[in-house]
């Protein structure tokens, strides 16, 4: 019952001080910050699962199941059970004929409705428009694509045999979503109706077939699908999703993550700046409240209880309001992403919603219940002695459980400790940093004796409110860092990223092209005027040993380490690293090797094969065994499109195995002839085209940059509110003062003075910490996210510092204008 | 009502020990006027403050009817005010973002009161404030906002009013109509006053006075 008391008469006190303007800053900054997190959530979550769905459409659906026996059928019951779409599909290489000539295709096998995800695209006549196919073969049909016709040199009409089936052409297939996973499908196409399979008489005991199961629907039943489907794989079963198939779409999509984790992460320490300096500057206001309280005799625990029941009411109501703030902007952002997203965005869950709340709640309770609980302590006399503060050392708990929580916030927003709280280290390091650096400025600057009174009195200020001064830098300074980190530093890195892939970046690779033809490839390119791309020497090899211990995959649990050792590897050798590449541990051999038994290895299959550096791996290529030292591993920029290798060697190793060349290169548009020549030319190359890959990434960042924009408008307001409470956390005891020294004469143009002088050296202090932390953001997004070189930006310092005094000498002297006008009687009496 | 035994208060400043008040004793009887007066710096400030238990003695002890004050702890010494104490301050302290009404609500809505609003808007209309209940302190003239005080200080019933300079910070006339108020109310409700002031004519006007000087009672 008394609880209940508590809780009205807190309500109650509440609703008083929120009708007085008292809670204006702080409700605030609660909104603003869960806004900007819940946007956040809302965008992350949605477009992270745009994206993922657009990239499954080089899949053809959202999840495969394959093998090379069939499939139970729980499989497809399962997955309609849990309301998916299935479609099945049976893939294997075969011959086809047609006119005498033979070719080895790659015979595919669907079920109405493939696929799923993505776009087939068909031509009635070879480079005639091609339109979207609306179903798939029909029974007794098959259609057939460029490759195939032309190599068969089909007319229209004409037959093609499969089998011991003879079936029509019927269309001429010109864009297949799932054409660019992996390497096995570069054979030239047939496609054909299931019902027709059985007549064919190609499935047989031996066949190489892969058996498919193509499941699509919600994220959610995906979701279930893969978690069970895990449990259920049997021996040479395995689920194919898009980042396994794709080491260029995963790049991009974490790198989107990224980016986009580390709009929130800035939001998230922007409002916990803005409601630290807002709950700071609502307690002084109510030291006098809860001193009051005490002489009228209320114990100690119903002071703190009653303080603690309206900031928790305060932080549910300001985190709703944020909440649907954040859904509000959720719904202009499908508007704003709907002309770009070509698939419909999913809705969102309730999940960033609760994330916000959380968030809310617990940055205010974080940063304000220490300081309450303080409140409490404070003396009673303070009725009678108004100079009597807060009680000592509260200030600093306070500070330690806000930063507890940020922390826990980050790493809970970044999803792992290591990143979490390197992010969250960098941050504290910087403010302590920037602290240090302010109180060392501020003592200098106030040794020295300027000229006029105005000046020295502005400095005096500045030191004799030394922390609260510091504070004000540290917070302004931040808030600023987050305005240019948002500006110029963004759209840097934005142009560094899409220079990062360039229009004319590769979009094919020629696999298997033997040592003697390397002349008359050059001279095929040459005769094109087309610039003859670069040869990377390729020896393919089996790992049969980890430091002379025979390697199986049964060894290992996860699905791509059982794979990767079940597969060949690619190996090549080089001197100098491909300068898309970035050496994370050990160190590379250089222009001149001291020993050619090494390795550099891909970082991401080192960690899934758990190899370290100093491991000696054994490899079999067509017989011939070797074995190397990692002594380095790298990381490899897969989204760059150039060729990269897992494992590089130094020259000298690799040279007697039988070996190949791959090269890449881009094909403009609309060039498919060059590609038949080079077929014709060279029948053993594997062409692969990774067009629509590329097209797909490209997209990707496009949208991502836009994405990123309409999420920092949000952090862009967490920043202002940022700079409004750093400049009203000192207001009051500024009017104050400036107040008692009209009354002792001091001329309006003196006081202006002072304020701006004290205003522009605290905005100059901030503009320097801001320039320094904005480069410094710069060079981690740029150096670990994009992996670009990043240029330290000179126009961040002439801005920001420009920027920084001017504001805020502006906005700190309009804080205070009131002085210079009104009666200073009248100020003494609102204060007092 | 008040039994004050040997009250003795000391504060360190840097190395030096500084006696405010030494060996004070004194009684006050249930309904009397007492005024406490001295020279600045005297310790009458401190007294009020030991006397209301909102600080602690370095020696000797306070017995509010009948209760003693130091033996209690900080909570026990809240609740004896909640119950018998009342306070008017020299600079007023109203809370800012509170009404006139909402200020002297505040009490008994602390303690839980039922009806707090019909209590204190009676209370506001008796000292002449019945037309401004929903001001605010800083659209209020100082002595009005020192009548909020009172009523403020009444609203609870105390046994005893303790009061730090309550003309202080008004002009004489206004400070004149102040202590009648004061005054008027102590008779009506039979409260204890004890009152800190410089003001002669004011100390004339309650039954006793103890003066105070460098800390002793003479």
């Amino acid at each position: 019952m008394r609880f209940f008391n508590d809780v009205g008469l807190a309500l109650r006190l509440l609703a008083r001080d929120w009708r007085a303007g008292e809670l204006t800053l702080v409700a605030v900054a609660v909104v603003v910050a869960v806004a900007s997190v819940t946007t956040v959530g809302f965008f992350a979550d949605r477009v992270n699962q745009a994206l993922t769905r657009q990239a499954n459409q080089l899949l053809g659906a959202d999840l495969v199941v394959s093998g090379d026996r069939p499939l139970d059928p729980q499989f497809t019951t399962e997955a309609q059970r849990l309301g998916l779409q299935v479609t099945e599909m049976l893939r294997f290489p075969s011959m086809a004929a047609a006119n005498s000539e033979n070719v080895l295709a790659e015979i595919k096998a669907v079920t109405e409705g493939y696929p799923q995800r993505g776009e087939l695209r068909i031509s009635d006549a070879l480079y005639a428009p091609d339109r979207p196919a609306t179903s798939i073969p029909a029974a007794g049909t098959v259609w057939v694509d460029e490759k195939l016709f032309t190599r068969l040199q089909l007319k229209a009409g004409d037959t093609v045999e499969v089998g011991q089936s003879h079936l029509p052409v019927g269309a001429i297939i010109t864009q297949e979503p799932d054409s660019a996973i992996g390497f096995i499908n570069a054979g030239p196409r047939v496609m054909l109706n299931m019902a027709d399979l059985p007549a064919t008489g190609l499935v047989q005991v031996g066949s190489r077939i892969r058996y498919r199961v193509q499941v699509a629907g919600t994220a959610t039943a995906v979701d279930r699908y893969r978690v069970w489907v895990y449990s259920q794989l049997g021996p040479g079963q395995r689920v194919e999703t898009i980042q396994d198939a794709r080491p260029e779409i995963r790049s991009a999509l974490e790198r989107a993550e990224k980016f986009l984790s580390l709009t929130a992460l800035l939001s998230v320490i922007l409002a916990a700046v803005a409601i630290a300096l807002a709950a700071r500057r609502y307690l002084q206001r109510h030291l006098d409240a809860c001193a009051m309280m005490r002489c009228f005799g209320v114990s100690r625990g119903k002071v703190v209880r009653l303080h603690v029941l309206q900031f928790v009411a305060l932080g549910a109501g300001a985190s709703i309001a944020g909440c649907l703030a954040g859904l509000l902007a959720q719904q202009g952002l499908a508007v704003w992403l709907g002309t770009l997203v070509t698939v419909e965005l999913p809705t969102a869950g309730p999940r960033p919603a609760v994330h916000g709340f959380v968030t809310g709640l617990a940055l205010l309770l974080g940063f304000a219940v220490p300081p309450l609980i303080a409140l409490g302590r404070v003396s009673p006399l303070r009725v009678l002695r108004r100079d009597l503060g807060l009680p000592g050392g509260s200030g600093w708990l306070g500070y330690v459980l806000g930063a507890a929580v940020i922390a826990g916030l980050i790493i809970w927003k970044a999803g792992e400790l290591r990143t979490g709280g390197l992010v969250f280290a960098g941050f504290a390091v910087a403010m302590v940093v920037a602290g240090l650096a302010a109180w060392a400025v501020i003592a200098l600057v106030s040794r020295l004796r300027g000229s006029g009174v105005s000046w020295r009195f502005g400095i005096a200020n500045l030191r004799r409110r030394r922390l609260a001064s510091i504070l004000q830098v540290v917070a302004l300074g931040i808030g600023i860092m987050a305005l240019l980190t948002l500006t110029i530093i963004r759209s840097e890195l934005l142009q560094l990223w899409q220079a990062s892939l360039p229009a004319d970046a590769p979009n094919r690779f020629i696999v298997n092209i033997q040592k003697d033809q390397v002349p008359a490839l050059n001279k095929f390119f040459a005769t094109r005027n087309i610039a003859a791309p670069e040869l990377h020497p390729m020896v393919r090899a089996r790992l049969t040993g980890i430091n002379d211990r025979a390697v199986s995959s049964s060894d290992y649990s996860d699905d791509r380490a059982r794979r990767l050792v079940d597969r060949e590897f690619n190996l090549s050798w080089a001197t100098t690293m491909q300068p898309d590449n970035l050496l994370v541990a050990g160190r590379w051999w250089g222009e001149k090797p001291q020993r050619r038994d090494q390795f550099s290895m891909e970082d991401g299959i080192a960690r899934a094969l758990g190899i370290k550096i100093g491991d000696r791996l054994t490899f079999d290529a067509a017989g011939s065994v070797f074995a190397a030292e990692v002594t380095s591993l790298r990381k490899v920029d897969w989204d760059s499109f150039n060729v990269n290798f897992f494992l590089v060697a130094p020259p000298g190793l690799l040279e007697d195995k039988p070996l190949s060349y791959v090269t890449s290169f881009y094909l403009p548009p609309g060039q498919v002839e060059l590609l038949n020549a080079l077929v014709k030319q060279f029948p053993n190359f594997l062409l692969i085209d990774v067009a629509q890959v590329l097209i797909q990434v490209q997209t990707m960042i496009t949208q991502v940059s836009r994405a990123v924009q309409f999420v920092f408008l949000f952090t862009l307001m967490a920043g202002l509110v940022v700079l409004y409470a750093a400049i009203a956390s000192t207001q009051d005891e500024r009017l104050y003062q400036a107040t008692i020294m009209r009354t002792l004469g001091a001329s309006r143009s003196q006081l202006a003075r002072a304020n701006l002088s004290e205003f522009a050296m605290i905005g100059a202090l901030a503009g320097i910490i801001a320039a320094a932390g904005a480069n410094a953001l710069g060079y981690v997004l740029a150096d670990r996210i994009i992996n670009v070189g990043y240029s330290f930006s000179p126009v961040v310092w002439a801005v920001g510092l420009v920027c920084s005094i001017v504001g805020v000498a502006a906005a700190g002297y309009l804080g205070t204008r009131r002085v210079l006008s009104v009666a200073p009687l009248r100020v003494l009496r609102e204060l007092s | 009502m008040v039994r004050v035994a040997g009250l003795t208060k000391q504060v360190t400043t840097g190395d030096s020990e500084l006696t405010i008040l030494r060996d004070v004793s004194f009684s006050i009887a249930s309904g009397e006027a007492v005024a406490v007066v001295g020279a600045s710096g005297s310790g009458k400030s401190t007294l009020l403050g030991l006397l209301a238990g909102l600080d602690t003695p370095t020696a000797g002890t306070v017995q509010i009817d009948g209760e003693d004050l130091f033996v209690l702890d900080e909570d026990g010494r809240a609740a004896l005010r909640a119950r018998l104490l009342g306070f008017v301050f020299q600079a007023f302290n109203l809370l800012p973002a509170m009404t006139a009404l909402e200020n002297v609500m505040l009490p008994l809505e602390l303690t839980g009161a039922a009806d707090a609003a019909t209590e204190a808007r009676n209370l506001l209309e008796r000292v002449g404030l019945g037309q401004r209940l929903t001001h605010y302190p800083k659209q209020l003239s100082g002595g009005e906002q020192q009548r909020v005080a009172i009523a403020r200080a009444f609203v609870t019933k105390p046994r005893l009013l303790l009061a730090d300079e309550p003309t202080g910070n008004l002009d004489a006339d206004t400070g004149a109509g102040i202590i009648q108020l004061m005054f008027d109310l102590n008779r009506e409700r039979g409260t204890t006053l004890v009152l800190v002031t410089h003001d002669m004519e004011l100390s004339q006007r309650c039954g006793r006075s103890l003066r105070l000087a460098g800390g002793m009672l003479q």
